[in-house]
């Protein structure tokens, strides 16, 4: 018993020391001799994407990355707070939020939601829906699979008599923003529901994370639900296709995703606030969203700043089969150039830009 | 002290050691009373930052944040009614489903089991009692779920007249995850607690007492409803308190079964939602003030109810040590 408490004790210390360390080393507002360790917190989406990034570049550079996956609010707080180097947040900051905050703001992967559906007898992608009545079904007015609104759109194709259930996140994400920021801008019914990580659902079930919702989804016949896309091309789950502002029906691809990002304009957008949903080109995925990084404009320590910095550039550089591999949307070239040129407005303390990017 | 220093020259050696058990029982004292006064201020610094945290939802909605179930982030109206109704009732299912199995459990274990079995079945019911809450979870979401749908919910479902008060009790979605499931799931993890708990009191009882008992004549039955039970009454209230009390907390498995609708639960098949489960789920990426002010005075009041169940446990263990 005496040995027990002996180790349980020590094993606390060890610990705690070992959090001391970490956390010395990875605050931002760590001495420069430590700079090999960069601090940020924040999304869970793009987490296994940094993870991965991070273990690349550590091997070839020596930099160290201490990412926390605690959910983009906590990244947001984190980084108002300036406990970390950066934040990661799947829902962009506004302009003048950024202003507020003297935060910059820039995407590093591009990634979109995807409808899944249990039918039976159904090939995924088979089932066609529209913005507006996906927001008729997740308002509760559609009820039946084979409800004229669904039948008029998938002429030819035997629907069942059975209920839809419909399968929403319970936790606050990012998916849910975007999947809701698109009900609203494509079904005016919507805004009585509004767009936001957290919803009040009219109608269904709340499953906890990705696969909380796929596996309600699974266990229900007539179930539609929505997930993230990587989550569900790594599970392969039948997903429904959508119409696109231009009027076609498309499926959730790598390429529909760059074609969503490649047709966006953003340039007329300050601190990236765009979200990629329902853009015009023929091929675009219409529900799309990059995740973004929040930096303070105003960096007390060049060298952490320049240390994020060139990790992030490095990771545009190098990164894309990473990214593809784990199922994220490596950004277009010509909005990374957009993005490196952004970061001039990242200064030091002499007022100088703590990082100027290899000319491409 | 001074007695020391009168002791004869033989004994003299003695001082320094005497002297330095002196001290450290003196010290001993102290880091006992540190301790608990530790424990003491973490609770009343919990207690205060909870209502700190959450003073801006009380300030906003008032009396309304206790009775209203409307739960809108969007338009940052919120109200715990719907969530503590669910925690009050999923943890009182789980308490009447676990009662009854936990105290067979710990009576068959010290009354009636062959040697044999005993440890199997005691080790087994301490192992369910390490099983993390997740795990438990994941198993409910997708093992016990689906079974309880095709086994339980749709022939219940399927049975119950139309239009009648059974089947507004009974609608649901057929998936098997909403308020009943979620109790189902509770009792199973608070079970071991309390069939552990019991069988440690009942073993307490000393044999003199069960077996003077069976010497009068007195059934098995008899003995453990007239002799054992009552003999271990006030601890049992005690095992049962703790068991509650974990079903009102618990957090993860009910978050993945319950099915995560905030509001009231309308029927036994119904999603609902707990108050740990609503702050699991939605803390993580609540970014407003009035938001995240309303979660934290959740967690406060979790933390009164629990206080009131605990309150509740000692007046009754109080009465019946009285009498």
């Amino acid at each position: 018993m005496y040995r027990k408490i002996v180790l349980g004790l020590a094993a606390c210390l060890a610990l705690s020391a070992c959090g001391q360390k970490t956390d010395t080393k990875g605050g931002a507002a760590a001495p420069a001799a430590s700079g090999a360790q960069i601090a940020g917190a924040g999304a869970s989406f793009p987490a296994p994407l940094y993870a991965k990034w991070a273990e690349t570049q550590k091997a070839d550079t020596g930099v160290a990355l201490n990412y926390q996956s605690i959910g983009s609010g906590g990244g947001i707080k984190q980084i108002k707070a300036k406990t970390v180097a950066f934040g990661a947040t799947d829902k962009p900051l506004k302009p003048e939020e950024l202003e507020a905050d003297g935060l910059a703001q820039f995407p590093t992967v591009i990634g979109g939601v995807v409808p899944i559906v249990n039918l039976p007898d159904l090939q995924p992608g088979q089932l066609k829906l529209t913005g507006p009545v996906l927001a008729d079904i997740f308002l509760g007015t559609v009820k039946k699979w084979n409800d004229p609104a669904i039948a008029a759109l998938n002429p030819g194709l035997k629907l069942p008599n059975l209920p839809i259930t419909v399968v929403h996140r319970s936790d606050g994400s990012g998916t849910s923003f975007l999947f809701t920021s698109y009900l609203t801008a494509v079904a005016p019914k919507w805004a009585v529901v509004g767009a936001s990580d957290a919803v009040k659902w009219p109608t269904g079930q709340g499953g906890k994370g990705n696969d909380g919702v796929s596996g309600y989804v699974k266990q229900t016949p007539g179930a539609i639900g929505y997930v993230e896309y990587a989550y569900a091309k790594q599970n392969g789950l039948p997903h429904a296709s959508l119409r696109n502002a231009a009027g076609q029906y498309v499926n959730p691809t790598a390429e529909s995703f760059s074609a969503a990002a490649a047709g966006a304009d953003w340039t007329k957008a300050p601190g990236f606030y765009l979200l990629l949903i329902d853009q015009k080109d023929p091929a675009a995925w219409p529900i799309t969203g990059a995740t973004f990084i929040l930096m303070h404009k105003a960096q007390a320590d060049a060298t952490t700043g320049k240390t994020v910095l060139s990790f992030f550039d490095r990771a545009y550089s190098t990164g894309d089969a990473a990214a593809s591999e784990l199922a994220y949307v490596p950004l277009p070239a010509a909005l990374k150039a957009q993005v490196r040129a952004s970061w001039s407005a990242i200064v030091g303390p002499d007022g100088k830009p703590v990082f100027t990017p290899a000319a491409q | 002290m001074s007695a020391v220093a009168d002791l004869p020259p033989t004994v003299a050696a003695a001082p320094s050691r005497s002297a330095f058990g002196a001290a450290f029982d003196k010290g001993f004292e102290i880091l006992c009373f540190s301790a608990a006064t530790f424990l003491l201020t973490a609770l009343g610094g919990i207690v205060i930052s909870l209502a700190i945290g959450g003073w801006p939802a009380f300030e906003t909605f008032g009396l309304n944040f206790f009775i209203s179930a409307e739960w809108d982030p969007v338009q940052e109206i919120y109200g715990a009614a719907g969530a503590v109704t669910g925690t009050l009732v999923s943890a009182s299912l789980a308490l009447l489903f676990a009662l009854p199995l936990s105290f067979g459990i710990a009576i068959f274990l010290v009354e009636l089991c062959p040697p044999m079995l005993r440890r199997t079945i005691g080790t087994a019911v301490e192992l369910l009692a390490g099983i993390p809450s997740i795990v438990y979870g994941m198993w409910g979401l997708f093992v016990f779920a689906p079974w309880f749908a095709k086994h339980v919910q749709m022939p219940i479902m399927m049975s119950v007249e139309p239009g009648s008060f059974w089947e507004k009790i009974t609608t649901g979605v057929p998936n098997g995850a909403g308020i009943l499931s979620a109790s189902i799931i509770l009792a199973i993890m608070i079970l071991p607690f309390i069939a552990a708990t019991m069988r440690e009191l009942l073993l307490t009882i000393p044999a003199q007492v069960r077996e003077s008992a069976y010497g009068l004549g007195s059934t098995t039955f008899e003995v453990i409803r007239k002799v054992s039970i009552p003999y271990v009454r006030t601890g049992a209230i005690g095992a049962v308190m703790l068991g509650l009390g974990r079903a009102l907390g618990e957090t993860m498995a009910v978050t993945f079964i319950i099915g995560n609708a905030h509001g009231f639960p309308t029927s036994i098949f119904a999603s609902g939602s707990t108050i740990a489960s609503t702050i699991a789920n939605e803390f993580a990426e609540a970014t407003e003030r009035l938001h995240s002010a309303s979660l934290i005075a959740l967690g406060l009041v979790l933390f009164v109810i629990t206080f009131i169940v605990l309150a509740l446990a000692r007046l009754l263990i109080g009465r019946q040590a009285n009498l």
